[in-house]
């Protein structure tokens, strides 16, 4: 068998034999890298306007609909208090708007449960457009026309990267699904 | 991919139980969520504590950060530098920039002094800086315009003290954590900072568009003083920032003012410098309500001696 064919015994996560996933890798890959983008999103680049998509956010959706289920429900409520405590918006932002926006997917999900890539795109890149504009909104600060008009290349390069999100994200999960346990 | 049917949960009572949980603890965190946000609008400084502690943890990568981003920013200035006259143009057309805001600054100064001399002969002590620290990065995805640098309460800085670069203003303290502080960036609309032009003398404010750009309201209508390219200064009014130092650069002239854009942007900003208050008795006089009198002016110890008798 294995003359004939080498690959036969492994698939995308690895060897078969005598290895196993690992439940504590396969939980902690999700909640771990939503947790990153939070902190990545205020690092690399210090700008007088903003520009960065909210890639904790972006991390969450993308999960959330690239792998329907693997999150719980309550799951906005922990992370989006973690991204408050970097993000500059006012402390509670994150944690209503995330908890909303996974509401607001799974009634989605109840309508439309078939629904291909570009379906998933338009419903991410709405919610993150949506999310930029309230959180602008209830930022503490007055909104003016300049301030609105700056945020258009942010929402634009948000929606754009949404595609990128996924593929990291379906990445992560390979990685979250490989088979590192060492059966004995 | 379509979705894993778990809406319709079998007879499994605890499969039944664990799902309907789910949606009570989102409701219930979308609640909570609205309340916290609530309560942070209503008082801004409310959540200091967390936001410090978990901004210290979080220090060492952005320590990290900060040198790669001034190194890719340079690295970006050689490539267009070599594209258009070699790899040096950059450096010296930095250099200049910085010397033509020296040589504002400097006529700004002058005035200032000739000022002051022809009031009381009033001189300004050199004030040191407080700490010189790294900028160690903003709040890239929110609309506000919030900065990090890496030293806080052990480095004796507080709330309030002004925060520059070499080129001229950053912004000013606005929450201090145990090694890390967070600065409200002049950007941020939410910012207010007394100017004046440093050729025509015109004072006004400098508010934050939220957009990277400023907008300068001046106090007196009038004939607009102000041209394109002029160089805005501190003013020193308010007590905070000490005066004469660079904030922006006109760009187009508005009615009752100009809109400038910031000396110091705080994407080249690499090292800066966090100075002390300014004036600490002119912003504690603000603070105080017209009735009471200032803790160490010459009516509080009257009134204390009063009370004494």
């Amino acid at each position: 068998m294995q003359r004939l064919d080498p690959a036969s015994r492994r698939d995308a996560y690895g060897g078969r034999i005598n290895r196993a996933h690992s439940p504590w890798l396969a939980t902690i890959v999700p909640w771990l890298s939503i947790l990153l983008g939070s902190i990545v999103q205020t690092l690399p680049i210090a700008s007088a306007l903003p520009m960065l998509p909210p890639l904790g956010f972006a991390m969450l959706l993308g999960w959330r609909l690239v792998r329907p289920g693997l999150l719980p429900v309550w799951a906005g409520f922990p992370l989006g208090m973690f991204d408050d405590l970097f993000s500059g918006q006012p402390f509670g932002s994150a944690i209503l708007l995330w908890s909303l926006a996974m509401l607001m997917i799974e009634i989605i999900e109840a309508r439309v449960p078939w629904r291909g890539f570009a379906f998933d795109w338009l419903l991410g890149g709405a919610i993150l457009a949506g999310y930029l504009l309230i959180g602008a909104l209830a930022s503490g600060a007055p909104l003016g026309t300049p301030a609105l008009v700056a945020m258009g290349p942010q929402v634009v390069l948000s929606v754009l990267l949404f595609p990128l999100i996924s593929r990291i994200v379906s990445t992560l999960d390979r990685v979250r699904l490989t088979r590192i346990r060492v059966l004995r | 991919m379509a979705p894993p049917d778990k809406r319709r949960s079998s007879y499994s009572r605890r499969a039944q139980y664990t799902l309907f949980t789910g949606y009570v603890l989102a409701g219930i965190g979308a609640l909570v969520g609205a309340v916290l946000l609530g309560v942070s609008l209503w008082q801004p400084a409310a959540f200091t504590g967390p936001r410090g502690v978990a901004r210290d943890a979080v220090e060492p990568i952005g320590q990290g950060g900060a040198i790669a981003r001034t190194g890719g920013q340079g690295l970006f200035a050689a490539i267009g530098a070599y594209i258009s006259a070699g790899s040096q143009n950059a450096d010296l057309k930095r250099e200049l920039e910085i010397a033509r805001i020296r040589i504002a600054e400097a006529d700004s100064l002058a005035r200032e002094n000739a000022r002051l001399k022809a009031l009381l002969g009033l001189r300004d002590s050199e004030a040191r800086p407080v700490a010189i620290t790294r900028f160690i990065g903003s709040t890239a995805a929110s609309t506000r315009r919030f900065g990090y640098i890496g030293a806080g309460r052990d480095a004796g800085i507080e709330v309030g003290m002004p925060v520059r670069s070499a080129r001229g203003v950053v912004g000013r303290v606005l929450e201090t954590g145990e090694s890390t502080s967070r600065v409200l960036l002049l950007t941020d609309r939410e910012s207010v900072l007394p100017v004046r032009g440093a050729r025509s003398d015109a004072a006004g404010f400098a508010e934050g568009r939220g957009d990277g750009s400023l907008r300068i309201r001046l106090v007196n209508l009038g004939i607009n003083p102000l041209r394109k390219g002029d160089l805005i200064v501190t003013s020193g009014a308010g007590g905070y920032y000490a005066p004469g130092i660079a904030v922006a650069i006109v760009t187009s002239i508005a009615d009752d003012g100009a809109f400038a854009r910031m000396v110091s942007d705080p994407a080249a900003t690499d090292l800066v410098a966090v100075q002390p208050i300014w004036q600490r008795t002119t912003v504690e006089a603000a603070r105080t309500p017209v009735e009471e009198p200032i803790a160490g002016s010459d009516q509080a110890d009257a009134a204390a001696n009063n009370e004494g008798q």
